[in-house]
């Protein structure tokens, strides 16, 4: 029997039109529903970061690496269990600021949680939680009983365990590589 | 003094520059200002225009897998740029280097439904190997340099320039041409691990029953002389794929058949009783394979692609290298032992002699009137044939009659479309070969039912005056999925029988003679005719209908379940080792 459980995929790749498709439809193929995704540019200059979070088995989720690898701007796909990683996620929720004056629990439960006030007006409140979806989870549930409004949670993003920088060793090899053909 | 020319011009200028000499193509509305330039570089780029664009595509495909250079396509936006879809496809499937250039809709409608716009970057994008819209004309060098480097390196396959029709207008610097050599994303060609190859040697030298099974990737990389020499000197047999049928010629000592469904036994069923297989340059297609748990149960695989994706999908190998074929087997073949094989190579002979008694014999030894076998008008054919032909087929039965019993004789001599299976790429595909390599007769084997799916392309084989030998093998039928139909749905034949129209004089409205071949006294004649003529010829001719290709292993099967007819098995007690 195979074991599903979450897998993060993290995709470097150049930061150019189209990656996100060329990752997904990788995902769509085996039809892997993706739980969260988050993109954005990376410390390195050019190299842009996909982070992936499917459940799945691990033997599916290598093949799924190696094709996102085969796409050409993809520098390297990396597939990661939650023991491997840092991970976090945001989360906003945005409740009736009525609800705060009149329900003294509220103040305990965003103490309780950690959660921060972004906005507050005359209609609404915004709280901020970042933590692991099982404590964005937490606080939403519990904020369902003040008539939330609004509620949304980014993708997963992380960072390794590992001392390891792979992906700069990687480009420093092929940048090495490229600097003597051109020498020849 | 800066030279200011179109995107359209500078095109033609890349292509120049790649040496492309040949394009397959169709023009259209927002083509069609490179095909204006194309009028003035027509001594040098010599445009082939098809009566489809499919046809262009698996024309480009054909010159390809002739020649090993890349096939250029162009056609225009919308329904000219998805009437490639097929090929683009095809070409991934069958790692064929394509480069292919749509016309796109100006890139101030583009995005809003503007007439003949289709997304065609995003249609492509799981078919193809690499896809970009240019945006603005000055890209167009570095664009294309990189197309080709990308198409025809790595692992082959199609990649797709979409051409908005105001880029090709549009003027820009025209600073030069430089190949590219290298994108930092992209491993082109992986580091050999000697010591990977050395491993692999040794399994080999050491190895009691071992076997090389061979692939398209040896043709890809031009490393028949290694392949052959590793066999000679190793005493290994070979078995390959449908692809890497010629990458020994047929009758080599060493040649020991092709694998697969209707592969040959020795091929098969060595297979599953080899110790140690080195496979290079192949994906272990299903149809190979069989049931994968019952696959190559005694055998260390040694695993040889470039495609990394490709290792380790199908089967687990016992040893991988990520390496190009040819860089592999020309490290490997010092390493290999002078070594003797006495009673392995013994047990291929007889399963040659086993196939050639229950398969072959009776196939082809008939002597009553009417109705022919597939095999007897392939080895007729082929017995005629100067030895130099490039074989093509369409797909079906004809195709897997043709591969088993056309004589095949030097590198990229067998062009057909394995992994996706293309109905209708036999005839284009043939054209491309033609005109990729004049010099050698082209044998192009159909079915009626592919050969009607581009039959336009005769139109082609007019204009342009190219000799092309066609056979249609005509039972009347579409005939491999009736053969299903009669094994595993109870003779129930729906929607398989044809009603034809008269092929010889369809073939005669364009100008190519043709016969029909009603009896098998009239075989040799009109083979011989076809020969004689220096122009295309065609000949129809009458397959018995109920004429099915053996052996055949069923689908989820393990290899060596060989069914040699219909409710006939393979006892495998009788093969001895």
């Amino acid at each position: 029997m195979k074991e599903i459980k979450p897998y993060t995929l993290a995709v470097f790749s150049e930061n150019t039109v189209g990656i996100i498709n060329l990752i997904s439809i990788v995902y769509t193929r085996r039809s892997i529903n993706i739980e969260s995704i988050a993109a954005s540019a990376t410390a390195i200059p050019g190299v842009y970061k996909t982070t992936v979070l499917s459940y799945s088995d691990r033997e599916t989720m290598e093949k799924v690496v190696s094709q996102i690898e085969k796409a050409i701007y993809v520098i390297k796909a990396y597939l990661f269990t939650d023991e491997e990683i840092v991970h976090q996620e945001v989360a906003l929720y945005k409740v009736p600021t009525v609800k705060l004056m009149d329900e003294p629990q509220l103040e305990h439960i965003i103490r309780d949680h950690n959660a921060r006030i972004l906005e507050i007006t005359h209609d609404y409140t915004v709280l901020e939680k970042t933590g692991h979806r099982d404590e964005t989870e937490k606080l939403f549930q519990e904020l369902k009983k003040y008539d939330i409004r609004q509620f949304v949670r980014s993708g997963r993003v992380c960072v390794t365990k590992d001392p390891v920088e792979h992906v700069n060793v990687y480009l420093t090899m092929r940048d090495k590589e490229l600097s003597e053909k051109s020498k020849q | 003094m800066e030279e200011k020319i179109t995107g359209g011009e500078a095109l033609m200028r890349c292509l120049e520059n790649e040496g492309v000499e040949i394009i397959f193509g169709y023009p259209g509305g927002t083509i069609m200002p490179v095909y204006d330039k194309l009028y003035d570089h027509s001594d040098t780029l010599n445009h082939i225009l098809t009566r489809h664009e499919q046809g262009a595509i698996h024309a480009a495909e054909g010159y390809s897998r002739a020649t090993g250079k890349t096939g250029v396509v162009i056609a225009t936006s919308g329904p000219g740029a998805t009437n490639l879809v097929t090929g683009i496809a095809d070409a991934r499937m069958d790692s064929t280097p394509l480069v292919v250039i749509a016309g796109q809709v100006g890139t101030n409608v583009l995005g809003n439904d503007a007439f003949q716009e289709t997304d065609f970057i995003d249609v492509t994008n799981p078919i193809s190997k690499w896809g970009i819209q240019v945006r603005k004309a000055e890209e167009l060098p570095d664009i294309i340099s990189r197309a080709f480097f990308i198409a025809n390196s790595g692992r082959p396959g199609p990649v797709i320039i979409d051409l908005p029709r105001d880029v090709q207008l549009e003027l820009m610097v025209w600073k030069g041409y430089k190949k590219c050599e290298y994108i930092r994303t992209y491993v082109d060609r992986p580091i050999l691990d000697i010591h990977e190859v050395a491993l692999a040697a040794e399994l080999l030298n050491s190895a009691e029953r071992p076997m090389i099974l061979a692939g398209h990737g040896i043709t890809i990389a031009g490393a028949e002389r290694e392949l052959g020499e590793i066999a000679e000197k190793g005493d290994i047999p070979v078995a390959t794929t449908l692809h890497g049928l010629s990458a020994l010629p047929t009758n080599h000592p060493y040649h020991k058949g092709m694998l697969g469904m209707h592969g040959n036994i020795g091929a098969n069923v060595g297979t599953n009783r080899a110790d140690v297989i080195l496979a290079v340059g192949l994906r272990f297609d299903d149809r190979v394979v069989g049931n994968v748990q019952k696959y190559a149960p005694d055998a260390k695989i040694i695993h040889v692609d470039i495609d990394a994706s490709e290792i380790g999908r199908a089967v687990h190998p016992y040893l991988t290298i990520h390496a190009d074929a040819g860089d592999v087997l020309k490290e490997m073949l010092p390493l290999i032992k002078v070594n003797s094989h006495t009673d392995w190579i013994n047990f291929f002979s007889q399963c040659q002699r086993l196939e050639h008694e229950k398969i072959v014999a009776p196939q082809l030894d008939h002597k009553e009137e009417g109705a022919m076998k597939m095999a007897e008008v392939v080895t007729k054919v082929s017995e005629r044939a100067n030895a130099d032909s490039i074989l093509v087929t369409d797909v079906g039965q004809n195709q897997m009659s043709s591969v088993r019993y056309f004589k095949l004789d030097s590198p990229r001599s067998v062009i057909t479309s394995g992994g996706l299976g293309t109905m209708g790429f036999g005839l284009p595909a043939a054209i491309g070969a033609k005109l990729g390599r004049p010099e050698r007769p082209v044998c192009l084997f159909c079915g009626d039912g592919g050969f009607q799916m581009t039959e336009q392309e005769l139109g082609t084989i007019l204009e342009y005056n190219l000799d092309i030998k066609i056979i249609i093998l005509n039972n009347n039928y579409l005939g491999n999925v009736k053969q299903w139909q009669k094994l595993f749905f109870n003779a129930r034949y729906s929607q398989t029988p044809l009603v034809n129209p008269d092929f010889v004089t369809l073939a005669k409205a364009y100008g190519i003679k043709g016969e029909d071949v009603e009896s098998r006294s009239e075989l040799k004649g009109a083979i011989d005719r076809m020969f004689a003529s220096p122009h295309s010829y065609l000949l129809n001719v009458n397959i018995d209908s109920e004429d099915m290709v053996f052996p055949m292993i069923c689908p989820g099967d393990p290899i060596d379940k060989i069914m040699l007819g219909e409710n006939e098995w393979l006892d495998l007690n009788i093969l001895e080792l």
